[in-house]
């Protein structure tokens, strides 16, 4: 499966700017991720995180510019000249998306055990007991009990609603994930589960992960790169403890002081 | 079908109600329906002079294949001479003066609401079902322009998610109605609310079956001899219901059974929903083991299709 070189990019972004009417959504952004790397976005609210996220995840069109993925085979694929079915093919095969609302990401209305499943069937998956054992092994995974497997999502906590979306989108063994404030909502104690689990997770399985947060704590934790945004720019990039630990920018300095010290 | 519909002068009424210009509609939407096997065609469906949930799209397009020529049978439920039947086969006597019967072999076109007849059809016939809902995946995902596009890109996940869950929560498919097919490896598609007991008939019919969706403006249609496969899972094969008796009137095994309450007592029947395939048996000697029964003779009837239709 591996028969490019590690040191291969996995997803090459060329200039992409959003512009919503005269509005900037994001611009001028242009980064490498490489395989089993953790990038985080940082920046306050407005500053073009999430719509960078979702022209990456293809769900928003960039205005202009070139995402570049390299697919299982090796090759590299501008991903909006992909076909849509391959695309989605891609979106539920080799990618995942955390959404910040899990409701969002669950479909709330069917059991734990279908959520996980629904990607392997969507894949062509269809030996149930098969399907109901993996979903079984990946509740146990993100630390949910066997016996929640035929509950509906409606009925879990915030904290077990984002585990079981995390393991709803980790069942088919993604390379790469999207994460838009996995830790938003939740209390402390919680986030802090979630966060242990996630690193231990990403760590296991060498994720590449893109990961939108406004809590510097998260990017510390989880991320080896960060790029702090600002205005739709990305305003300084780097290694996550040098920005974190000695930032340049007059803006990032500010983001680091905010941090509330106990 | 035989005939080519001519203007039909019938004082009010063009031949069987629609305008000519909206049968060329509807048989532009047929077309492409069996040039496309189980994709749903949208069409620009009229108001009838009846309610939807009637049978507004069976109606439309059997007004458009009908010819002058056609003996047209009308089910509902399985029966000839329950509300929805009678009324709609009323409807095309008075606009379309085109034979009418109750033996599925006479018939060349038959309409239909839940059943298919127990009697094999044959290629000269035409099976029209009446649809409520044609989305199979309406309610697994509400929004239309989603599930057109999980039908255009065979995204068909989330139907297994359904039958997951009916495993998961009954331990076995649930489904009993409206069983969802693979029409031809391509489309998936709701076969109308007929019980999955009828679901084999389907595969490889030898009869045109089209499908009309009234109110969601929706024609579909499976072609002779084409290939429709029942969705399941590998270690929960599809099932059709079974029934541990025959029927109480003609004796009959392996085909769908009505529960018909006799009085107030407990005192039940099962017996033919096919109502036509039950007189038909009867009437060549078949008894079942409640034909005796007074309560049961009454609600069998014992008038032969001839008398019933004369009244």
């Amino acid at each position: 499966m591996n028969v490019f070189k590690a040191d291969d990019p996995l997803l090459q972004v060329h200039n992409v700017p959003r512009y919503y009417g005269d509005r900037i959504g994001c611009t001028d952004v242009s980064f490498d991720l490489w395989p089993g790397e953790v990038l985080a976005i940082v920046g306050e609210s407005g500053s073009g995180k999430t719509t960078l996220l979702n022209c990456l995840s293809t769900r928003l069109a960039p205005t202009a510019g070139a995402i570049e993925y390299r697919m299982r085979d090796g090759s590299m694929r501008n991903l909006y000249q992909l076909s849509e079915a391959a695309r989605r093919l891609l979106m539920r095969t080799d990618w995942g998306f955390v959404h910040q609302n899990a409701a969002d990401g669950l479909r709330m209305n069917v059991s734990a055990g279908a959520n996980v499943g629904e990607r392997l069937m969507a894949v062509g998956d269809r030996h149930y007991g098969k399907i109901r054992e993996t979903a079984d092994d990946w509740l146990g995974r993100v630390e949910i009990a066997s016996d929640r497997i035929d509950d509906d999502p409606r009925s879990f906590s915030g904290g077990m609603r984002q585990r079981l979306q995390i393991a709803r989108n980790l069942v088919t063994h993604p390379r790469l994930v999207f994460m838009d404030e996995p830790t938003g909502g939740l209390d402390v104690s919680v986030q802090a589960r979630l966060l242990d689990l996630l690193r231990r997770l990403v760590a296991d399985l060498g994720l590449s992960v893109v990961i939108v947060t406004h809590d510097l704590a998260v990017a510390r934790l989880l991320s080896h790169r960060i790029m702090v945004m600002r205005h739709g720019r990305v305003i300084e990039a780097g290694l996550t403890d040098q920005v974190l630990d000695d930032p340049r920018e007059p803006y990032s300095q500010l983001l680091v002081s905010s941090i509330l010290q106990v | 079908m035989n005939a080519t519909a001519q203007i039909f002068d019938q004082g009010e009424y063009n031949f069987a109600y629609l305008d000519e210009q909206t049968k060329r509609m509807i048989r532009r939407a047929i077309l492409k329906g069996i040039a496309i096997p189980g994709y749903q065609v949208p069409f620009a469906s009229r108001e009838m002079p009846m309610p939807y949930g009637w049978g507004t799209g069976g109606v439309q397009v059997t007004a458009s294949i009908l010819g002058k020529d056609d003996c047209l049978k009308m089910i509902d439920q399985g029966s000839d001479d329950t509300t929805n039947a009678v009324s709609l086969r009323g409807f095309f006597e008075k606009t379309a003066n085109v034979r009418t019967t109750y033996e599925t072999s006479e018939a060349t076109v038959i309409q239909t609401r839940h059943r298919i007849p127990e009697k094999e059809l044959r290629e000269d016939q035409v099976l029209v079902f009446q649809v409520p809902i044609p989305e199979p995946l309406r309610f697994l995902e509400p929004r239309e322009t989603e599930t057109r596009k999980m039908h255009a890109l065979e995204d068909y996940g989330l139907m297994h998610v359904k039958l997951y869950e009916d495993i998961a929560k009954n331990g076995h498919i649930a489904t009993t109605y409206a069983y969802p097919v693979m029409v031809n490896d391509r489309y998936v598609m709701d076969p109308s609310p007929t019980p999955k007991f009828d679901n084999p008939k389907i595969d490889e019919m030898a009869a045109l079956q089209l499908y009309g969706a009234g109110r969601e403006k929706r024609i579909y249609a499976i072609p002779p001899y084409t290939k429709v496969k029942s969705l399941d899972f590998e270690d929960y094969p599809f099932e059709v219901q079974k029934f541990d008796k025959p029927c109480g009137l003609c004796g009959a095994e392996h085909v769908y059974l009505d529960e018909v309450i006799l009085d107030d007592k407990g005192g039940r029947m099962f017996v033919c929903s096919d109502s036509d395939y039950c007189e038909e048996r009867r009437a060549a000697g078949h008894v079942g083991p409640m034909a005796a029964n007074p309560a049961a003779q009454q609600i069998g009837g014992h008038g032969t299709n001839a008398e019933e239709a004369s009244r």
